[in-house]
């Protein structure tokens, strides 16, 4: 019994609630939520210590044992999951602070934020099928919300797209998991790992794994089920974006993750093969995506596709290193691409426009912005020594090792793309003549890139730090590659 | 043209209370019965919205100045509240407590911490009816 678990859930989820009492008073807000989110990243902290420390930490709600009850799982890769969304937050309400505009925060753009925290939160924690479903849907909502508030066009347009395609998915999801709950008649993940082993490799098993790839690929966005994501994602304003982009797409790979490594690992040759395939298609689409387009949202945008791509791929071959490179990749990538989000939205703000043709010459009046750009693409394509390089590595290489030469090429000639892609608005962007823009004299450039340049450092600790983190990621891998570990955790047998 | 409402007007005075009383029957007879703070919330929501359909938005802001978010926050806190409550006692979040108490008038009487988590969700399904028909009742 630990409850210390539940705290990253808990502390947002009354912060939201709390701050519906204070929609007026903006300054109020503004420090709950920031005082909040420092709490968060403390317990979030401390838990993923504990289970570094002493294991799995399980917690069954309602004091209910194991099978019977909702039970509360934080293994390593959960806990590094939560410890990153809660910096994250961290970060996007500090930028928020000063872009997100009164008209937003008056209108629970606060409480709503928190309430996404506590979907994700609570998405990684939890251990139980339907109750991932129910966390699903707070966070869906919240970002409903994220998605339309402020009310302009484009915002209306895509947030009826993007309920449209999540409402779609959630139906399957349901449909999903009712078709499980026939098949193993029980809930708990841990319990239903069990019982599918004791079933084997049965056909109806295999649809289910199916049908579960295409709930979590709609949410995760993977190719053919991204067309939704790029439009969606490019209507909310910079510090939403940031949160999209790094939690909720992460949130549908985590559960891809997450169901195919506990509970779909018998008919391996034909889920697994799938799941690599459409990585490798979404790798190759995403990539596609960053070249076409010179506006600077969309070449991001089709980013966090090629990355979820890339940590597919290392999950889909399912042996330790690649799932270690998997989970290295993850966590670097929430960072980065927060990170890039928000230093877009600074050069929005700044130029008043996301179309690369308009925009030159940054370099000479913001050179901390430029060079913070630079470190972050450059971790973002896995240049040595920075953040994306040791996960990338793992994969590839395990990549090659099972002889997924297609794959592994792939994921080599995306890094080059990638790169191509972003150096592409710091070289046409940033370097140039210097052009003279509407709204520079009011952009409080220094404030907003308080944030990115912190979420920066840590993308360069991560980098150089490889080898002190190497233990806590693999610990995270070695639960996904034996599930008994997970199993033994949770129904303490 | 104004149009004269006073047989719906007096039955929903007397049908109002009819309503309610059922709606906080089903409340209470959640535990053992068919009912609990859902359908409890959602027929006193029927009860206002009733009260909407004789009179008008004003008059019933008048009868009820209630802010119905307020109401909803109200709702979540409680029912956190109990859930965190276990926290002190150093049990897993969520876990209920009960009791068996002698009460005057209702004698032998199980008391049980769900009954506070029903009235969070009792609030909650209120403040969120009526939130949602009063705004668009009042959105031209």
């Amino acid at each position: 019994m630990n409850n210390l678990i539940i705290l990253p859930i808990l502390i947002p989820l009354i912060t939201g609630v709390v701050l519906i009492f204070f929609t007026k008073n903006i300054m109020a807000q503004r420090w709950i939520s920031a005082i909040s989110a420092l709490l968060t990243i403390i317990a979030s902290f401390m838990l993923a210590h504990q289970v570094y420390r002493n294991g799995i930490q399980t917690m069954d709600l309602s004091n209910w044992e194991a099978p019977y009850g909702i039970t509360l799982v934080s293994d390593m890769l959960s806990a590094l999951l939560v410890l990153t969304t809660s910096i994250i937050a961290f970060a996007a309400l500090f930028y928020s602070f000063k872009s997100i505009g009164e008209a937003r925060e008056r209108f629970f753009y606060y409480p709503v934020v928190n309430f996404l925290i506590v979907g994700v939160n609570g998405a990684f924690t939890t251990g139980d099928i339907f109750n991932l479903f129910v966390f699903f849907e707070v966070m869906l909502m919240s970002s409903y919300v994220l998605i339309v508030l402020g009310g302009t066009k484009i915002q209306l347009r895509e947030s009826i797209k993007y309920i449209l395609v999540n409402v779609i998915s959630s139906a399957l999801f349901v449909i999903a998991v009712a078709y499980l709950y026939s098949v193993v008649g029980t809930l708990n993940m841990a319990h239903i790992s069990v019982r599918l082993s004791e079933i084997g490799s049965a056909g109806i098993i295999t649809v289910i794994a199916v049908l579960f790839l295409i709930v979590f690929g709609l949410k995760g966005a993977i190719f053919p089920l991204y067309f939704w994501l790029p439009g969606s994602y490019y209507a909310p304003p910079a510090p939403v974006m940031a949160l999209f982009g790094a939690l909720l797409t992460k949130v549908g790979v985590y559960s891809i993750t997450r169901t195919y490594t506990l509970f779909f690992y018998h008919d391996v040759g034909y889920t697994h093969q799938l799941l690599q395939t459409l990585a490798v298609m979404t790798i190759i689409a995403g990539v596609i995506g960053a070249l076409a387009y010179t506006d600077i949202k969309k070449i991001i945008i089709y980013n966090i596709i090629v990355a979820v791509g890339v940590i597919l791929f290392g999950v889909s071959i399912l042996t330790p290193e690649s799932l270690t490179g998997s989970i290295f990749y993850l966590i670097h990538d929430m960072n980065i691409k927060a990170t890039l989000f928000l230093l877009i939205g600074i050069i929005i703000v700044i130029t008043g426009t996301s179309d690369l043709e308009k925009i030159s010459g940054l370099i000479n009046r913001y050179p901390a912005l430029g060079w913070t750009f630079f470190i972050a693409t450059a971790a973002l394509a896995g240049i040595p020594p920075l953040s994306g390089f040791a996960g990338k590595l793992m994969v590839v290489r395990s990549g090659f090792e099972t002889e997924n030469y297609i794959g592994a090429f792939v994921v080599l000639m995306s890094s080059l793309l990638v790169l191509f892609s972003v150096m592409r608005i710091f070289i046409r962007g940033f370097w140039g003549t210097p052009r003279a823009y509407k709204n520079e004299e009011r952009a409080p450039v220094k404030w907003l890139l308080v944030a990115p340049a912190i979420l920066t450092v840590f993308a360069v600790l991560y980098g150089f730090g490889t080898e002190a983190i190497y233990p806590v990621i693999s610990t995270a891998a070695e639960t996904l590659a034996n599930p008994e570990i997970y199993i033994n955790a949770v129904l303490k047998e | 043209m104004k149009t004269n409402d006073i047989i719906l007007q007096t039955v929903t005075k007397f049908t109002l209370f009819v309503i309610i009383l059922f709606s906080i029957h089903l409340f209470f007879a959640g535990h053992y019965y068919p009912g609990g703070g859902f359908i409890g919330g959602l027929m006193t929501s029927g009860a206002i919205v009733l009260l909407l359909l004789a009179f008008d938005i004003k008059t019933v802001k008048m009868i009820l100045p209630v802010d119905y978010l307020k109401v909803v926050a109200v709702g979540l806190l409680f029912a956190i509240g109990t859930g965190a409550g276990a926290l002190f006692f150093d049990k897993p979040f969520l876990t209920h407590a009960y009791t068996y108490a002698y009460l005057p008038l209702l004698g032998k009487t199980s008391l049980h911490t769900a009954v506070l988590f029903d009235t969070g969700v009792f609030l909650v399904v209120i403040g969120v009816t009526m939130t949602i028909i009063q705004t668009i009742g009042e959105s031209e």
